[in-house]
């Protein structure tokens, strides 16, 4: 260590250390950092007393605000539902067609969906309700189940074949080719005259054929027309709109091995209030019967 | 300023500097770290928890290997915006049996800590195919070798055996029946009623589409159909997990 001495030019005093005689100049820090440096220590301090943060030995100190991010939470939830809590309260009592025929209880219900329906629906069903391959289209006068506005909150309530939800709507295309009930010719001309129902291409020598096996083993869900029959889900045969793909290899596949889709209840999750909300959206795309 | 001036032996004498720098260390580790160790209220207690089952974990560690905390969170933050999104707020119990947890720091694409049950096996099949078939706007990458890759389960034990040694209570009748559950839980015809007493409310049958295969997929979409789902909120009482008791 050697000696502190002053700089001739500067008039400061240096450490007093050398490194390979190389010296420091002892200047004082800059006074605005050092303020900036103690004013953060008080507020350290400060914010220590005011917000929850020493740990003790069976919890901690709660600080003179108490704070808690989950009490803040709630709170802004309380005041949002008390906000609305009138309309809430009536949607949560009213049956969803009485709401339906309330215009001003209708408009916030349904701007509620529709907002809700963007959040937990639009990931299968599609951002515009129109749906996809295996997804049913909301916005058409095409329905599986029913779209009356009685039917569309069932749906949304329990879902469909969901087996965590008792209530679900439930039912299964027997699987006409994979458990050999019907054979190669029969699949083939049933398929046939599926395709000639709504006017897609088709063989006519297989028509008397498919029509009779399609009396037999179809008709008893899908109707005697292939018009369907919403308390089973079964889809009409006879339009132009289909759930998967309206090609001779899609019909045939469906017949031997038949998908089935599945949509959760949202009940549990979203509450009562939201799956009205969302039955009315819903209904109001277009469709709604 | 006479303890300033001895500033200099510090400077100068490394074995010191490491010693009280390991001092200084401590203290904050001892008043920031150890009180979560025994402070009742860092985990809650809820009611539902359980060990994850063969198969969950297997999809677990698909999960780690396809990197999915890269872009998705597993933490639902006590915001009215993310509970209003993504549901009830995540607990630190929920991620209990987590090694490592997986709440992620980046959200490209949603969180999903409360994703399960909210769509239907063959969407996840079908999102992990081809994502943006059903999202148009996604840009997650195609996951479609999944449902390719068979899953492999002969090490399954050890699997249960490491989480064991972390603490995770799998006992031994978990542990001997681990090579038939990860089988079962994806077989449509097994008979699962022993393997969801021992993991209550897990997802069982084909997740995959094609029952006749236990697949990567099977594990992964199996993992997440669980994920957010095991406890139940309608029995927790307003306020209970925020108390110091």
């Amino acid at each position: 260590m050697s000696k502190k001495e002053s700089d001739l030019v500067q008039k400061v005093e240096t450490t007093g250390y050398e490194w390979d005689g190389i010296k420091e100049l002892n200047n004082p820090l800059p006074r605005w950092w050092l303020y900036v440096f103690y004013s953060t220590i008080i507020f350290a301090v400060c914010y220590a007393i005011y917000y929850p943060s020493i740990p003790l030995i069976k919890g901690y100190t709660e600080g003179f605000s108490g704070y808690s991010s989950r009490e803040e939470l709630e709170h802004e939830m309380a005041e949002v539902q008390s906000s609305h809590a009138t309309i809430l309260e009536l949607i949560k009592t009213m049956d969803v067609s009485d709401i339906q025929s309330d215009p001003k209880l209708a408009r916030f219900a349904t701007a509620g969906g529709a907002s809700n329906f963007k959040v937990y629906c639009s990931q299968c069903h599609g951002s515009g309700a129109q749906g996809g391959v295996g997804y049913p289209n909301l916005s058409d006068d095409d329905w599986l189940w029913g779209g009356s506005i009685k039917q569309i909150e069932t749906t949304i309530r329990h879902g469909i074949r969901y087996e965590a939800d008792e209530d679900t709507r439930f039912s299964e295309m027997p699987a006409f080719g994979r458990d050999q009930i019907l054979s190669k010719e029969q699949i083939i001309a049933v398929a046939n005259y599926v395709s000639s129902l709504s006017g897609l291409e088709h063989e006519d020598s297989l028509i008397d054929l498919g029509a009779m096996v399609f009396a037999e083993n179809c008709s008893g869900c899908h109707g005697d027309d292939g018009q369907g029959i919403n308390e089973v889900g079964a889809p009409n045969l006879a339009d132009t709109l289909w759930l998967y793909d309206n090609s001779k290899k899609a019909i045939i596949s469906q017949i031997i091995n038949p998908q089935h889709g599945v949509m959760p209840a949202w009940d549990d999750r979203l509450g009562d209030i939201i799956v009205k909300e969302l039955a009315l959206y819903v209904h109001g795309l277009g469709g709604g019967e | 300023m006479s303890i300033l001036d001895k500033h200099h032996r510090l400077e100068t004498n490394a074995t010191l500097l490491l010693i009280l720098s390991f001092l200084v260390i401590s203290i904050g580790g001892i008043v920031e770290i150890v009180p979560l160790f025994y402070l009742q209220n860092t985990i809650e207690r809820v009611e539902g928890m359980r060990p994850y089952s063969p198969l969950e974990l297997k999809g677990r560690a698909i999960y780690q290997r396809e990197g999915c905390y890269v872009c998705h969170s597993q933490m639902i933050r006590p915001f009215r915006d993310e509970v209003e999104r993504y549901g009830h707020y995540s607990l630190a119990a929920e991620s209990m049996y987590d090694h490592p947890f997986q709440w992620g720091s980046k959200r490209t694409g949603p969180d999903l800590a409360r994703i399960g049950g909210r769509y239907s096996n063959k969407w996840h099949v079908q999102h992990l195919t081809d994502p943006r078939s059903v999202v148009p706007e996604s840009i997650m990458p195609s996951y479609k070798f999944l449902a390719k890759n068979k899953l492999y389960i002969s090490d399954i034990t050890s699997h249960l055996k490491a989480n064991q040694l972390l603490g995770v209570p799998y006992n031994q009748e978990m542990m001997e029946k681990a090579f038939a559950d990860v089988q079962s839980q994806a077989d449509p015809n097994a008979d699962t009623t022993e393997l969801l007493e021992r993991y209550p409310r897990a997802k069982t049958g084909d997740f995959d589409g094609n029952p006749t295969r236990l697949t990567e997929m099977d594990a992964l979409i199996a993992y997440l159909q669980m994920l957010g789902t095991l406890v139940d909120f309608s029995t927790l009482e307003q306020g209970q997990n925020i108390s110091l008791e």
